[in-house]
């Protein structure tokens, strides 16, 4: 049975979502990889303020392919997120609440995840023809040098997403494996 | 002596380039096929069933089946009674990628340098292997390769006396260090012998060839079937999520090493693996 839930995730929803829940999520999210995340990294650590109000927000972590003439974005499929676990505690303490992308996490991000409520989703990783049908709209609101990396701000409908790790830190990399291997036994 | 224009050669690579990202290669569709009919584990079907689906649209409407369109690598073998005219044949490679990249709307994924990580906007330059060999032939073969499964990839230099059992540990362990993040499932490249360079060099090639085909020498063709089903039973599954469907293939590719020397290069490929090639 999959969840429909809307952005800006609340309280009520973070408990209500559980590690290997199916989600299709609505709403506006955000766009970082690499590159941004290092650059708003350095702006919480000079005190500045982000482009985006980053309060109970959800980023995509995903570098698109470009749009074709008439539509919102090219192939948008999830980047492998172990790469922003250096920047992750930071973005949930001041308020970032939900991310998605695909991979594993480290132990840091899952322990800021669980001080001050955050859940990871997993996209489905390869499937970026699929999912950029369910972005209707994406603007570019920072970093536009950073061309696929720049962040946009998407508009998604019903984008598929399984829940990885809960805000109480399970994780549905290891339950999923465990099921299925004592399933064969 | 064959003359062949570089004009051609960059028209071709261009096509290349676009192929390669939108349409998932005739072998792969057939693995998919076989592991839907093995796989037992509900959310890992669910899974096989979404990767094709997102594969049939790719094709359907001419759009990269994934938004890493890598960074090109790109396979040359050069008939030596060839001659090039009209320019130089790195850059009308390079000229090739550069147009594919720009008019097939792929992502432009390539930095100027390791450290300063300034993008090139054109997806250039691009990572050739030469290869020169008799006949006045030409074949290129494109294989964009996406990071998320190549940063998954090791080598490692092992004894002799570490042996076969060494190998196959090796290759187990840097599937499972892998575990979800090179989007399973994979096919894995793996390069036995030659040097430290060789070896990886075997294990890109390795990938280049179709899931159809098996080596050549039963020995290395009873150890990639041995090594499938070893993955297999790993659990990992489709994206990880748990399921039999962790690797789609095991391609090996040997060479003469030294005496103290007993190198093994996993290259890892996810399920997409593309490549494409061209005969002048």
């Amino acid at each position: 049975m999959e969840k429909r839930i809307t952005t800006p995730l609340t309280d009520e929803m973070l408990k209500d979502l559980k590690a290997g829940d199916s989600v299709l999520i609505s709403g506006y999210i955000y766009t970082a990889r690499d590159a941004a995340h290092k650059r708003l990294v350095e702006l919480l650590k000079e005190g500045k303020e982000l482009p985006f109000d980053i309060k109970d927000q959800v980023i995509y972590y995903v570098g698109p392919t470009p749009a074709k003439e008439g539509q919102p974005i090219g192939s948008a499929g999830p980047t492998t997120s172990y790469r922003m676990d250096a920047y992750s505690p930071a973005l949930i303490e001041v308020g970032l609440n939900g991310m998605i992308g695909k991979g594993k996490r480290d132990a840091s991000v899952v322990e800021a995840m669980k001080k001050h409520g955050a859940v990871y989703f997993a996209a489905i990783g390869g499937a970026a023809a699929l999912t950029a049908k369910c972005v209707k709209s994406a603007e570019l609101i920072a970093y536009e040098d950073l061309g696929a990396e720049a962040i946009r701000k998407l508009y998604v409908e019903d984008l598929p997403l399984v829940v990885v790790i809960d805000s109480e830190g399970n994780n549905f990399y290891e339950i999923g494996q465990k099921e299925y291997l004592n399933s064969t036994k | 002596m064959k003359e062949i224009h570089v004009s051609k050669i960059t028209e071709a690579v261009k096509k290349l380039c676009i192929d390669a990202n939108y349409y998932l290669t005739d072998d792969m569709r057939k693995r998919f096929e076989e592991a839907k009919e093995k796989e037992t584990f509900p959310i890992a079907q669910g899974i096989l069933d979404i990767l094709v689906q997102n594969a049939d649209i790719a094709k359907n409407e001419n759009m990269p089946m994934c938004q890493d369109t890598g960074m090109a690598v790109v396979f040359v073998e050069i008939g030596q009674d060839v001659h090039i005219v009209g320019g130089s044949l790195e850059e009308a490679i390079h000229e090739g990628v550069r147009q594919g990249y720009t008019e097939g709307y792929l992502r432009k994924s390539v930095v100027n340098d390791p450290i300063e990580r300034i993008n090139t906007k054109d997806n250039t330059p691009a990572i050739i292997n030469y290869n020169v060999v008799p006949g006045d032939g030409l074949k290129i073969t494109v294989a964009p390769k996406g990071f998320g499964s190549e940063n998954m990839s090791q080598l490692k230099m092992l004894k002799p006396s570490d042996g076969l059992e060494g190998v196959k540990e090796f290759v187990l362990k840097v599937v499972k260090e892998a575990g979800p993040n090179p989007c399973p499932p994979i096919v894995v490249g793996v390069g036995i012998g030659g040097t430290f360079d060789k070896a990886a060099y075997l294990a890109k090639k390795a990938l280049l060839r179709s899931t159809d085909e098996r080596n050549a020498n039963p020995f290395y063709a009873n150890l990639e079937a041995e090594l499938l089903e070893a993955i297999n039973n790993l659990g990992i599954g489709p994206q990880g999520f748990g399921g039999r469907t962790t690797a789609l293939a095991v391609n090996i590719e040997t060479f003469a090493t030294h005496i103290a020397g007993l190198p093994v290069a996993v290259n890892i490929n996810c399920h997409a693996t593309r490549h494409a090639e061209v005969h002048f």
